[in-house]
């Protein structure tokens, strides 16, 4: 009896896996088989193209802009990253490791500052960037802020920072490393795995991000990113949904890319910040 | 110089980018969102101090205001226990698949991170009335075909399949704390007799508990912040056209996909009514605040302790 519980068991765990992938998987299809039929097929209930037009993702590139918005992307992400990862390691590692006055009040206030929806701060933001700064129609306002530390690295840093062994820290200082080698030489070669799970998750809310390209870069659409430009890419250039999903598949496609390629550390980032251990 | 004083330039030298982006991205703009909620301001002349007059307009003349609350009410209510229920769900499964647990684990974590502009704007097109593959399915199978982000009664349902889609984040979360319940409790459960339903109600879940609180209370918080995907999908749906100096009322259909941020662009950005917006970016500060200090408690997820 029990080894023929256990296989029904199994039989209905993996009916269910399968069930569940279709539902996580069938959008995907449904926009990728889109993506790739005739213009005239694209207004039908078909589900499966009858010529496949893969010409539709080089019809995609010549749309005005479209080239051009992934160049901004690129820049907002890669930048982005590059800078949040160089000014939020530093203020992690001095809520990790230094016992000062006010530490739990910084680290209060940096998990207040992950909370904040961006629109809270937005009206006086903009007043500054576009007013006093005249940066208005640019990524500027956006970019340059990520210079100045983001309390979500700094929070998700910090906690990878803890699982750090005392010892390692005590043998580079009795070895007479300051702090900043300390970090440099020490810490930072331990905490990779860290580093790239915050450089991930940057890169990802910079490609992802609708609001700020919104409000700084729509009166100029150079300097649009993908992620603003694809919500107009229907309505604007009149193409019908067949190329409007080979836009969707290509703005999706870099992120699943990556994700491949660094699955690994973006899981231990989700749970790192989920619950402290 | 003493010791302490160079312990304190130094905590100062590693926290200095973090000082000054408080000062400049939160501080001050918080100040100013504040006092800019009592002026009568329009971003051309100087703010005009004009007491509660904002408040009050927002409050009870402004006709979004409480459609967007009542939306985020119900999104709350439904769309979070949906996405907490289903990750749950899908954690548990994933946790008991034996063949290809890499696989199943890979598929279902992927719609989470699909850019949700791109995630919207397929959601859109699945379930769109005229030509949509899903009601092409419901139809063939004689079910009714919804006109989902088309009809108000259907737009935040089908919001919340599109967040049910993205619920790898959680998923994973849930996947990590049900692995570290200590297998005993189960094997002793078990060998009292009790039934799989009874293992997860007094075994499982107890266990895992903070971490079901913890999906609840961010949650509710991301439900206050919803922005992205409720302005697109109400964009696309009505064929407004987006981009550079287009006017687009938000909340369609019929206000049904209202929620407070949008009220912010719309009253700042469209209206340049700097002063309303501010009190609608103040009410969404004081409900997120209200939800992150439940997470920031000492021995809440978030505590700072240690």
């Amino acid at each position: 009896m029990a080894p023929r519980k256990r296989l029904l068991h199994w039989i209905a765990v993996h009916a269910l896996g399968v069930a569940a992938a279709l539902f996580f998987v069938l959008p995907f299809v449904f926009v990728g088989l889109t993506s790739l039929m005739s213009d005239e097929q694209a207004l039908t209930r078909d589900l499966v193209p009858d010529t496949w037009e893969w010409g539709n993702y080089a019809a995609v590139f010549r749309v005005e802009g479209f080239a051009l918005w992934w160049r901004n992307t690129l820049l907002y992400a890669g930048l982005g990253t590059v800078l949040t990862v160089v000014s939020s390691v530093p203020v992690a590692y001095a809520l990790a490791r230094f016992r000062f006055r006010g530490r739990r009040l910084v680290l209060m206030l940096v998990v207040a500052m992950m909370m904040l929806p961006p629109q809270v701060v937005v009206i006086p933001m903009y007043l500054f960037w576009a007013k006093q700064l005249d940066l208005s129609g640019s990524l500027w306002p956006l970019i340059v802020p990520m210079a100045f530390g983001d309390a979500f690295s700094i929070f998700l840093l910090r906690q990878f920072l803890l699982t750090i062994p005392d010892e390692y820290l005590d043998a580079a200082r009795v070895d007479g490393c300051g702090e900043l080698r300390t970090l440099l030489r020490v810490v930072l070669p331990m905490a990779r795995p860290g580093v790239a799970a915050v450089a991930l998750f940057q890169f990802f809310y910079a490609w992802n991000d609708y609001f700020g390209p919104q409000i700084y870069a729509s009166e100029n659409p150079a300097a649009w990113t993908l992620s603003y430009g694809l919500e107009s890419f229907k309505g604007a250039h009149h193409t019908d949904w067949n190329l409007t999903m080979a836009a969707t598949v290509l703005v999706m496609a870099p992120v699943v890319v990556v994700f491949f390629f660094a699955q690994k550390a973006f899981v231990e980032g989700v749970t790192l910040t989920g619950v402290k251990g | 110089m003493t010791t302490r004083t160079r312990g304190a330039l130094r905590t100062a030298a590693f926290l200095s980018p973090w000082l000054v982006g408080f000062g400049l991205f939160f501080a001050y703009p918080l100040a100013a969102t504040a006092y800019f909620s009592l002026t009568h301001y329009d971003g051309f002349r100087q703010p005009v101090f004009n007491g509660l007059e904002n408040w009050s307009y927002v409050l009870t003349d402004y006709p979004a205001f409480w459609p967007a609350m009542g939306n985020t009410l119900w999104l709350v209510v439904v769309m979070v226990s949906c996405r907490v229920v289903f990750g749950l769900g899908v954690g548990l499964l994933v946790t008991r698949i034996k063949r290809g647990a890499g696989v199943f684990r890979t598929l279902f974590y992927l719609p989470y991170l699909a850019p949700p502009v791109a995630a919207t704007l397929a959601f859109v097109f699945l379930l769109n009335p005229g030509t949509g593959p899903v009601n092409s399915l419901l139809e063939g199978a004689g079910l009714p075909a919804p006109g989902w982000f088309n009809d108000p009664d259907w737009s935040k349902p089908a919001l919340t399949a599109l967040a049910v889609w993205g619920v790898g984040d959680l998923m994973v979360i849930f996947m990590a704390a049900l692995l570290d319940v200590p297998r005993e409790r189960y094997e002793a459960a078990e060998l009292d007799g009790a039934s799989a339903w009874q293992r997860l109600r007094y075994v499982t879940l107890p266990a895992i508990s903070p971490v079901v609180l913890f999906a609840v209370v961010t949650g509710v918080i991301q439900a206050m912040q919803y922005y992205t995907q409720p302005l697109v999908a109400g964009k696309v749906a009505s064929g407004a056209i987006g981009g550079s100096g287009r006017q687009f009322r938000p909340g369609y259909p019929e206000d049904s996909t209202l929620t407070l941020p949008q009220l912010v662009h719309d009253l700042g950005f469209q209206r340049f009514d700097y002063g309303s917006a501010c009190v609608v970016a103040l009410v969404l500060f004081a409900l997120s605040m209200v939800f992150a200090a439940l997470l920031m408690r000492r021995g809440g997820p978030l505590g700072a302790g240690g």
